[in-house]
């Protein structure tokens, strides 16, 4: 039955305080996580838009939909609004603003001002950019290349440098926060070995966000300056290396990938335990490879230069590395899987999005292995394997364990419960829409398909057009969580504290929470994942 | 924080002895040291810097282990990524 | 319940609402300043590497580029770098033992000699642009050429060196330029009482930021001004 909103409702974050400066002027990191949630949830529909656009160009093989230019404008854009303006901010702005404090026993986080700051640099960042797609856009490559983007592109270089450039102070502000806030302000009790594993990726994932992220703020700077005042760092004609600018930009890059994957992987942790109901198996193995992974993930990024031109001698090493760093991401998925074994399973949607997010990863990580291989790389570097790799771990892992968290965390961020058959169907759509996008792409690439082609070998297009029918689904398993989230604020079923039965301080206290989240700060007695202790609730999630 | 109060005595000791290794470093860079000018004028600028971290900023006195691991990572960040990329830069001429 | 009025206590500054204690908001300024730095580390970093990679490209060309650079003026300015970093430290003292005058004092110090290094520095690259060693179209190192026969120059890469040294000191004194906006703040704050023993956070921490900026400089003076001044034979 549909339930309106009951009389005489406690006051928690949302209705404390109404109006739009409210909003605007605030600094309770709950609802600058929501205003994140609006703002990413824009951008990522802008990267979808241009992501359709691509598929549509790539249903047939001549380049008849878009230009030449044009198509590189788009798989530009698509890049970086989907890299820089969503899956960077996506979990750690949206889920870990809202649930790190609540989770360590926290009234707010460590500077709230400074997280509405990074809120409003993300905004501005946001808009630069914005008003350099209506100008024309950039066609680089997401990645900015020298010196096509110094030297010889005519298109907004130096605006969407100057965007991302912003965004990334976004990015280390909430990194910082972060990391001082889990420092600082644990509640009595709350020791590290007791933190959910939530936290400790989150903290790993701020150590990247605030060791990498300058790096690419400083590269693309000098590649705006280079473009605006002609100096000559990267400009070969005076003696200036293109790889430098890659070594510098793919120093932030790879560890970018952490920052997308590592939070996700803190949702996995959060969601697989409370549906098999135990405890995570190997609890400091998982904290301890976060760490590892965020650590070992600044050693390998000249994976991405194999074929540009670096020495034979450190293409060596970095393979190498790359192979270790795969070792702590195994070391998770054993562990999950573990603790899957002999629990109490519930097919919940938050679940449904973890096993998915388990086979997945595990497929992008280990075809990320695969590119490890000098000799391999040789042959599908540039090509739709790379590109499939990527997505099966940026998509099929990092979004998602974004929109299972959601799914998971919902009931406690609105107080209400989404409909549970939808909330299954869309996951179901969302996993079969995406492998019926990418895993074709896998073959394409192998068959030796280039990336960043507007026009392909006929002999393509049958694979080409099953990844654009998977597109389709794909973006409709997306849009229907939307909608259904948006009905629930208003007609969703009315969530109790801890409607799933899940462990951690976030379930108790009240859904929606109190603005100071607590009413009395907790003391923490007990290890996390005490599921031995929680009762299971007795219908999980069940529609009326 | 640490909150006992530093002479200014040793404020002013650590002052002079900048501007002496200042004056230094500029008067050797004019001797010919061989590949050893790189080595002695980055080795004062370390001394330096030093200086101005224990003292100036109070490392050397604050009980806080967190500060002190804190520089050490950021610089051993640095230098990973000075050196990572040098393994390129100083291979190439041999591939 | 704790949300209603008369429960919540009324804290100075020195202890905002979310924090437990006012030490607790002590030392994660503390942290949060010394991430910061850490940053900047990285940030400034990037450009180590350019100049490391093309330094050993370029050695002639980085070396000649040096010696044009004006040597005293670079002494001086990293001597008013250090004045300025003791009078940072002297002015956390004074907050220290609650001296509000001599903290104004020094502060205002700070300010002057971060505008006496920006004053300087603006000479230098004025006499750069006079020379016409400013790196693009106007570009022109038939001086170097002339001046230093001894060592051989290719005028190409010897705008790189120059674009390092603008892109270095150029960022380095925009960060020069936000901190003396921010000790304009904290003397205003100071002047007007706000510091007290109890509560000097903003001095501490706008005094790391400022002793940083001086520590960039102490690397970037040997760097940029101090390659190669042997006498040439």
């Amino acid at each position: 039955m549909a339930t309106l909103a009951v009389t005489a409702e406690r006051e928690n974050y949302l209705n404390k305080e109404y109006g739009i400066r409210s909003w605007l002027l605030t600094t309770d990191h709950k609802r600058i996580a929501l205003l994140y949630l609006a703002s990413i949830t824009f951008f990522f529909f802008i990267g979808g838009f241009f992501a359709l656009l691509i598929r549509l160009e790539l249903l047939t093989p001549a380049g008849d939909l878009v230009q030449a230019d044009t198509y590189n404008k788009l798989f530009s854009m698509h890049g970086q609004v989907m890299i820089f303006f969503f899956l960077i901010p996506s979990i750690p702005a949206v889920l870990g603003n809202f649930l790190v404090p609540l989770m360590i026993g926290a009234k707010d986080l460590a500077f709230p001002r400074i997280n509405l700051l990074s809120w409003y640099l993300y905004i501005i960042a946001g808009v630069i950019y914005l008003h350099c797609i209506v100008t024309g856009g950039v066609d680089t490559g997401w990645t900015f290349y020298t010196p096509f983007s110094t030297a010889f592109s005519n298109t907004r270089v130096i605006e969407a440098g100057i965007a991302i450039f912003i965004a990334g102070f976004s990015s280390i502000l909430t990194g910082l926060n972060f990391v001082v806030t889990i420092h600082r302000m644990r509640a009595p009790g709350m020791t590290w070995s007791r933190l959910p594993l939530f936290i400790w990726a989150h903290y790993a994932t701020s150590i990247i966000q605030l060791l990498g992220t300058p790096v690419l703020a400083i590269t693309l700077l000098l590649v705006v300056f280079e473009r605006a005042f002609n100096l000559g760092i990267f400009d070969p004609t005076r003696g200036g290396d293109p790889l430098l600018f890659q070594h510098l930009f793919w120093f932030y890059s790879h560890p970018a990938v952490y920052i997308m994957i590592l939070p996700a992987m803190a949702v996995e942790s959060e969601v697989v335990a409370c549906f098999t109901r135990k405890r995570i198996f190997g609890y400091n193995f998982v904290a301890m490879s976060s760490i590892a992974i965020a650590v070992f993930g600044f050693l390998v990024w000249a994976h991405h230069m194999f074929v540009a031109g670096i020495s034979l001698y450190s293409a060596l090493i970095f393979s190498i590395l790359s192979y270790l760093v795969a070792v702590p991401s195994a070391i998770k998925v054993f562990n999950w899987t573990a603790t899957m074994y002999k629990g109490s399973i519930s097919f919940t949607t938050p679940m449904l999005y973890a096993f998915g997010f388990i086979g997945l990863f595990t497929m992008g990580g280990l075809t990320g292995l695969f590119l490890a291989c000098l000799g391999i790389d040789v042959h599908v570097h540039d090509t739709y394997f790379v590109i499939a790799h990527f997505h099966y771990i940026m998509v099929g892992g990092a979004v998602m364990g974004y929109l299972g968290g959601l799914h998971f965390w919902w009931p406690k961020i609105s107080g209400r419960m989404y409909p549970e058959g939808w909330g299954r169907l869309a996951a179901l759509l969302v996993f079969a829409g995406f492998n019926l996008t990418f895993f074709p792409q896998f073959i394409l690439g192998y068959m030796g398909m280039p990336r960043r082609y507007w026009q392909y070998p006929p002999e393509f297009q049958v694979l080409n057009v099953l990844s654009t029918a998977g597109s389709t689904i794909l973006a409709v398993g997306y849009v229907l969580p939307m909608v259904y989230f948006l009905w629930s604020m208003r007609y969703g079923k009315i969530a109790s504290d801890n409607p799933w039965g899940a462990a951690g301080l976030e379930w108790q206290t009240p859904s929606p929470p109190p603005t100071f989240n607590f009413d009395e700060t907790p003391e923490v007695t007990w290890e996390a994942y005490n599921y031995e202790e929680i009762p299971a609730p007795a219908e999980v999630n069940v529609e009326r | 924080m640490s909150e006992h109060i530093m002479s200014s005595k040793m404020y002013y000791t650590i002052w002079i002895t900048l501007l002496c290794l200042t004056v230094v470093t500029a008067a050797v860079s004019f001797v010919d040291l061989g590949p050893f000018n790189t080595v002695v004028a980055l080795v004062i600028a370390t001394v330096k810097a030093l200086l101005v971290v224990l003292f100036f900023m109070h490392v050397k006195y604050t009980s806080e282990k967190l500060t002190k691991i804190v520089i050490v990572a950021a610089i051993f960040w640095l230098f990973l990524l000075l050196a990572l990329s040098m393994a390129d830069y100083g291979t190439r001429h041999l591939s | 319940m704790s949300d209603s009025p008369i429960a919540i206590e009324q804290h100075g500054p020195e202890h905002l609402h979310h924090f437990a204690d006012a030490e607790q908001q002590r030392d994660a300024a503390s942290l949060g300043m010394w991430l910061f730095l850490a940053t900047e580390i990285m940030f400034f970093g990037g450009m180590f590497l350019a100049y490391l990679v093309y330094r050993s490209w370029y050695y002639n060309e980085f070396a000649a580029g040096s010696r044009s650079l004006d040597i005293y003026l670079g002494t001086i300015n990293t001597a008013v770098l250090i004045c300025s970093s003791l009078t940072v430290a002297l002015g956390v003292r004074a907050a220290q033992m609650g001296n509000r005058k001599l903290l104004v004092i020094l502060l205002l110090l700070t300010i002057v000699f971060g505008f006496a290094f920006l004053g300087i520095k603006g000479v230098e690259w004025y006499q750069k642009y006079e020379e016409h060693h400013i790196p693009g179209r106007t570009f022109n190192a038939d001086d170097l050429v002339r001046d230093y026969p001894q060592i051989h120059i290719d005028q190409r890469p010897e705008q790189i060196y120059f674009s390092l040294y603008f892109a270095m000191t150029g960022l380095h004194a925009l960060h020069m330029i936000i901190g003396v906006g921010i000790f304009v703040l904290l003397t205003f704050h100071a002047w007007k009482g706000r510091y007290t023993p109890k509560y000097y956070t903003p001095i501490e921490i706008g005094g790391l930021y400022w002793h940083f900026v001086d520590i960039v400089w102490i690397y970037l003076f040997p760097l940029l001004y101090l390659i190669d001044r042997k006498p040439l034979r």
